[in-house]
């Protein structure tokens, strides 16, 4: 079932290698329905992957596992060698994985500038939360953020009061805020332009080295643009792996594709 | 753009201060107007009558609990119909020593030994000592909140089903009461007390010195809630309100930060507790149990649930009314209170609290502002 998977020998491979994130033969079981279904994955330090599928291929229930808002039924998530498959949500997030939510997770009764400074707080331990006073180097972060992000000349308005597009990035800058090493970006380029697209994959693009970065999309221009190896996921499983070019090429991923596209005007 | 969402002052109507990330608490003009209210508050012992006072301590004490509701309900986002459960445990805590220091060697409180009694129950025991009965109004309101609050929050239970929680919680307390008449006082509760440490209850002077206590008590609350609100811890509490998942996922544990809402609301209701039984010379199960703890909701739900002297106006505005119209049409109260709540929550979401915002921001206030403050901009 597993054959083409990648290498699922996770528990020889020396810690100090450049693997950030192993995910090994992960099946996510809801009432019979694997969501997943033995998937394995492996992501390197500072790259960048972008996984693809029809819908229903489970791509954010793997996003969802590996962040521990769903459990796998079997199988294990490594990060930076440790097993945290079944570590709680906040503890995963502590040891470094920040994720974007595919609609947009901001705060919005806060500002822009405390959602952020949210996230940039190291310590997230509850009794620090009475503590007065600003981190003067999470300040400059978060300073450095609203300008990447585009959105410092409206540090002050609330979240809530921010167009889609920009709550869109607002969510992005936070997940960066965190410092986290792995970033799961669940479609954030939904609801984009052209325009506002490009900017993404410019901003997504900067990120990768510091940070590994795994995202979620369907636009094939957006694609184009972040120049990545994809994965392709089908029911739950591994299909493929390639560049961009290769993948758009690949006969078994049109199939699925298209065989999709075909169902959809049947039904 | 920026400017039109600017107050001049961070309220916590409007969340976090919104001067910037984490300006520190000011005290601005809405504090400077509180502490001119608590001066001539302060003054009430002689511009009223002894029944006037009375009545104003009971409805400032119920106000300690009213500002806890806003911590809880407004800032968590978590909605406790239990309170008067905190607010009984506080009462009865008091008034056990009260009985108890009444009493002479190896005597019992007159309701035992109606009861048949012949002996203090284990748990009455430690309430002989003052400060074990001035602890354990904030003590074991606090300690049980923070025990059923950790084990309810922790399995991510909120919303409505910890409404019902509650509720389920402050029936069975008033039942439990209700059916352990040897040892609680049973319907009629504990009452007929004579001295708290020596000090003759009924006195002028014991009359003036607990209403003045209870608006300190008051006041301090206030600052000290306010303090919290505009605190990280505040901001995060909302964001919480907000985002539950959002913030789990940014490596927050939500579960402490509602621990302690929750656990600060129940020390707050039990303090108002122990002081409402002072000034009201009794504590029952009619004031702690299904009914009572939905009233209270409602004063905050009137006077604005995210603002700390709104929950206040709200206690007053409402029990005065309930004091006005129940004694003229008994049958009626609960039903003016159910009407009040039904407008409330349909007409104005943020109470009168919201209501004086919204006026505050329209223009005309504006203008009329700028004309008497003398500058225009």
């Amino acid at each position: 079932m597993n054959a083409t998977a990648p290498a699922s020998h996770i528990g020889t491979i020396d810690p100090v290698t450049n693997l950030l994130l192993a995910v090994d033969g992960v099946t996510v079981d809801f009432d019979g329905f694997k969501a997943l279904n033995g998937f394995s994955l492996t992501l390197d330090r500072g790259t960048l992957r972008v996984l693809i599928g029809p819908n229903g291929a489970g791509k954010s229930t793997l996003c969802d596992t590996i962040i521990g808002r769903v459990r796998a039924t079997s199988g294990r998530v490594i990060f930076k060698g440790q097993d945290i498959t079944h570590l709680p949500e906040h503890e995963i997030v502590r040891r470094g994985i920040c994720r974007k939510f595919q609609t947009p997770g901001v705060l919005s009764g806060l500002s822009v500038v405390d959602n952020l400074m949210i996230a940039a707080r190291r310590d997230r331990r509850w009794w620090c939360s009475f503590r007065q006073g600003v981190d003067a180097e999470e300040k400059a972060r978060v300073a450095d953020i609203l300008e990447t992000i585009g959105l410092a000349d409206r540090a002050h308005i609330p979240a809530g009061q921010l167009a889609h597009g920009e709550k869109q990035w607002l969510e992005i800058g936070m997940v960066v805020a965190t410092r986290a090493d792995l970033l799961l970006l669940d479609e954030p380029t939904a609801g984009m332009g052209p325009a506002e697209t490009s900017q993404t994959a410019a901003l997504i693009r900067r990120l990768v080295g510091q940070h590994t970065v795994l995202v979620i999309d369907h636009d094939m221009s957006f694609l184009e643009q972040l120049d990545a190896r994809v994965t392709v996921m089908h029911q739950g499983q591994f299909l493929k792996e390639g560049s961009v070019a290769a993948i758009r090429e690949d006969a078994d991923v049109a199939a699925v594709y298209l065989g999709r596209t075909k169902e959809e005007k049947h039904g | 753009m920026d400017m039109s969402i600017h107050r001049d002052t961070p309220t916590p109507l409007t969340g976090a201060p919104l001067s910037g990330p984490m300006a520190g608490p000011r005290f601005s003009r809405p504090v400077a107007l509180s502490l001119a209210l608590v001066a001539v508050a302060a003054l009430a012992p002689w511009l009223v009558s002894a029944y006037e006072l009375n009545l104003l301590a009971r409805f400032l004490a119920m106000g300690l609990l009213a500002m806890g509701l806003v911590l809880v309900w407004g800032q968590g986002g978590v909605l406790s119909l239990g309170q008067g459960v905190f607010f009984g445990l506080g009462g009865y805590a008091i008034a056990m020593h009260m009985k108890l220091a009444a009493l002479g060697e190896g005597e019992l409180p007159d309701f035992m030994v109606w009861s048949g009694l012949d002996a203090l129950p284990w748990w009455w025991v430690p309430f002989k000592s003052p400060l074990v009965a001035i602890l354990g109004v904030m003590l074991v309101p606090g300690v049980l909140a923070a025990l059923f609050s950790w084990a309810v929050f922790r399995r991510r239970v909120g919303g409505v089903y910890f409404a019902l929680i509650t509720q389920a919680l402050a029936l069975a307390f008033a039942t439990l009461l209700v059916s352990q008449q040897p040892s609680t006082g049973g319907f009629n509760g504990l009452t007929d007390f004579q001295t708290l440490m020596g000090v003759d209850l009924g006195s002028t002077a014991a009359a003036h010195g607990l209403y003045w206590l209870t608006l300190a008590l008051v006041a301090g609350a206030f600052l000290g809630l306010r303090l919290l609100m505009n605190s990280r811890y505040g901001m995060l509490l909302r964001a919480i309100r907000d985002g539950e998942n959002r913030i789990r996922f940014l490596g927050y544990d939500p579960t402490p930060f509602k621990v302690v809402a929750f656990t600060i609301g129940a020390v707050l209701a039990g303090l108002a507790g122990a002081l409402f039984t002072l000034h009201a010379g009794v504590v029952s199960p009619a004031l702690v149990g299904v009914v009572p703890s939905i009233e209270m909701v409602i004063w905050v739900a009137v006077g604005g649930r995210n603002s700390l002297a709104g929950a206040i106006a709200g206690t007053l505005a409402v029990n005065l009314a309930k004091d006005g119209v129940s004694s003229a049409f008994p049958d009626l109260w609960l039903y003016a209170l159910g009407l009040v709540f039904v407008l409330v929550v349909t007409l104005l979401p943020g109470g009168f609290a919201g209501l004086v915002g919204d006026v505050a921001d329209t223009s005309w206030a504006k203008r009329l502002k700028s004309i008497i403050v003398g500058r225009s901009k």
